[in-house]
């Protein structure tokens, strides 16, 4: 199935090296090719080392580009900051912790986040008027988050706090979303939770989104495209129907190809 | 009773200092060695200044300004020289002592003579000690306003969230490394400007005066901490005021037991080695327990 409408993000030709100019230099995305299209929902695989998070710590602008372009939209993004791509980009990550300001209450992180990727004034941040909102937000994840707006987060469960992560990141309506394994450090009843509240927000509110998993099932049933990153480089890149009929077996096959 | 009035006095305009090393030490959480520097660099100026016949109210003001210039070199170099931040500090510190003595032009300037902010009618007018309460009182009223309703707008809250995660903080578009060093340039603005202060209530600047600034500056924050315990940020904010004035109290008993002066950096460092380790001797020694326990027995009678 192609697509004639331009990428809401392309990486052309990428490539990311770590310990650049010393003996451990490694190239971890070998010419990378990737167009990501407004509404897509990628479910990404690959095993360890195989530059999953390499990617989106290059999409995220923490980790410089050695040689390729990143576009978004029509605008080359390749050496904008970190700071200022969170105007269109937000991010979840794999360590609860890492996501959340542990001595800010719920609702204070919850206003920050409001303001992501915007000018930070000398205007009072009006936390009170902006409660009731946060109060439905919360609510909307089924976990007793909406309990505890005025506790500090480092005072939640792992799975509250990363419930907190993800509405931080979705509630701006980002251009595009990055989730890092974001429900690896859950138990499987909590993870399996975020996991479908992370498919109702992600396909309700139309959002594009890459998520990075080890498991295969979760990669199978959410999504409409699924990716392989192998040594770098994309190897495996499937969407709409083609995905929808892909089995586990089929999947576990490429991988022993590739391996 | 004069030596009492004295201790609040000092303690107040001493709790400038304590405040401003709340915003690094406590905030954005590390230790910023700059304050010993610009303590001296804030009295050096102001007093330089007023003895070359500038408004005493206009010194002070410079005396923030260069403090604060002071402070935006340190974390130039911590977050653009990417230098550890103890070692950033303790380089402008040590560059500040030959930059006072420049200003100064000799190891101590006195006042004597010159009108400074404490030789006003009113505050001439006032009982021994006084003067020094009232001017304390009004800064730290002014002080403690101001940051409190900094710390509830947008940047103030990018500034908090910077200190208790970087990560989460950039990955929502703040640039840490400005909050780092706007906090750098206030909290060493406020030190030069107590700086300022305390030489004018002293009457004389000596390049001198900035050793163990940071002990007395961290005494106040632990003190308050350790005795008032669980509080919200604005009340911690006031906490360190009161834990300032605290310390001059345990000074004031310290030089009745009989020490002298020239033992009041050790006696200093002491106070702070055991408030900063009181968490882990209640600890071991079951404090809490034996606290509650004695409460819960007034309790039921």
């Amino acid at each position: 199935m192609t697509k004639t409408e331009t990428p809401l993000l392309s990486l052309k030709n990428i490539v990311t090296k770590v310990n650049v100019n010393t003996p451990n230099e490694v190239m971890i995305l070998r010419h990378l090719n990737l167009d990501i299209y407004a509404g897509d929902f990628i479910t990404v695989l690959g095993s360890n080392g195989a530059g999953k998070s390499t990617l989106f710590n290059t999409i995220s602008g923490e980790l410089p580009v050695n040689d390729g372009r990143i576009q978004l939209k029509d605008h080359d993004i390749t050496h904008l900051s970190v700071e200022k791509r969170t105007a269109f980009l937000a991010r979840v990550f794999q360590d609860p912790k890492m996501g959340t300001a542990p001595r800010m209450t719920v609702a204070e992180n919850l206003l920050l986040a409001s303001q992501r990727g915007k000018r930070r004034t000398l205007r009072l941040r009006r936390l009170k008027q902006s409660l009731p909102h946060f109060k439905a937000l919360a609510a909307t994840m089924n976990n007793g988050l909406s309990e505890r707006l005025s506790t500090a987060t480092e005072s939640l469960s792992g799975g509250q706090r990363q419930a907190l992560s993800f509405l931080m990141a979705t509630e701006q309506h980002p251009d595009l979303l990055l989730l890092d394994e974001h429900t690896a450090a859950l138990d499987p009843k909590t993870s399996a939770e975020l996991m479908t509240q992370t498919n109702q927000r992600v396909t309700q509110e139309k959002l594009t989104c890459l998520m990075i998993t080890h498991h295969l099932d979760d990669a199978l049933k959410y999504g409409n495209r699924l990716i392989v990153l192998d040594q770098g480089q994309i190897k495996y890149d499937v969407r709409g129907a083609e995905k929808a009929a892909l089995t586990k077996d089929k999947l576990l096959s490429f991988f022993d190809t590739i391996e | 009773m004069s030596m009492i009035v004295s201790s609040i006095g000092q303690g107040l305009l001493w709790a400038i200092l304590g405040i401003a090393l709340f915003l690094t030490f406590r905030i954005l959480d590390f230790p910023d060695m700059t304050v010993e520097g610009t303590f001296p660099l804030g009295a050096a100026t102001a007093v330089t200044a007023i003895a070359h016949g500038m408004n005493p109210y206009a010194a002070t003001l410079l005396a923030f300004v260069t403090g604060a210039a002071a402070g935006l070199i340190t974390g130039l170099l911590y977050t653009k020289g990417k230098i550890p931040i103890l070692l950033a500090g303790i380089l402008v510190m040590t560059a500040c002592l030959s930059v006072n003595l420049r200003i100064m032009g000799s190891a101590n300037v006195s006042l004597l003579g010159k009108q400074t902010i404490f030789s006003g009618h009113f505050l001439q007018s006032l009982p021994k000690y006084f003067d020094s309460v009232f001017i304390g009182l009004v800064v730290i009223l002014i002080v403690t306003v101001l940051l409190i309703l900094f710390l509830q707008t947008n940047l103030g809250q990018a500034f908090i969230v910077t200190g208790d995660n970087r990560i989460m903080a950039r990955s929502i578009g703040i640039n840490t490394d400005n909050m780092t060093m706007m906090g750098l340039m206030v909290s060493n603005g406020m030190i030069g400007m107590g700086g300022a202060l305390i030489a004018q209530n002293n009457g004389y600047a000596d390049v001198n005066m900035g050793i163990g600034i940071i002990v007395i500056a961290l005494a106040s924050i632990i003190i308050g901490e350790v005795v008032f315990g669980e509080l919200t940020l604005n009340q911690r904010l006031v906490a360190v005021t009161l834990g300032s004035i605290l310390y001059r109290f345990v000074l004031l008993i310290v030089l009745q037991l009989g020490f002298s002066t020239n033992d009041l950096n050790l006696l200093s460092a002491i106070i702070l080695a055991v408030c900063l380790m009181l968490p882990q001797l209640s600890k071991k020694l079951h404090l809490n327990q034996v606290l509650k326990k004695g409460v819960a027995k007034y309790d039921e009678n």
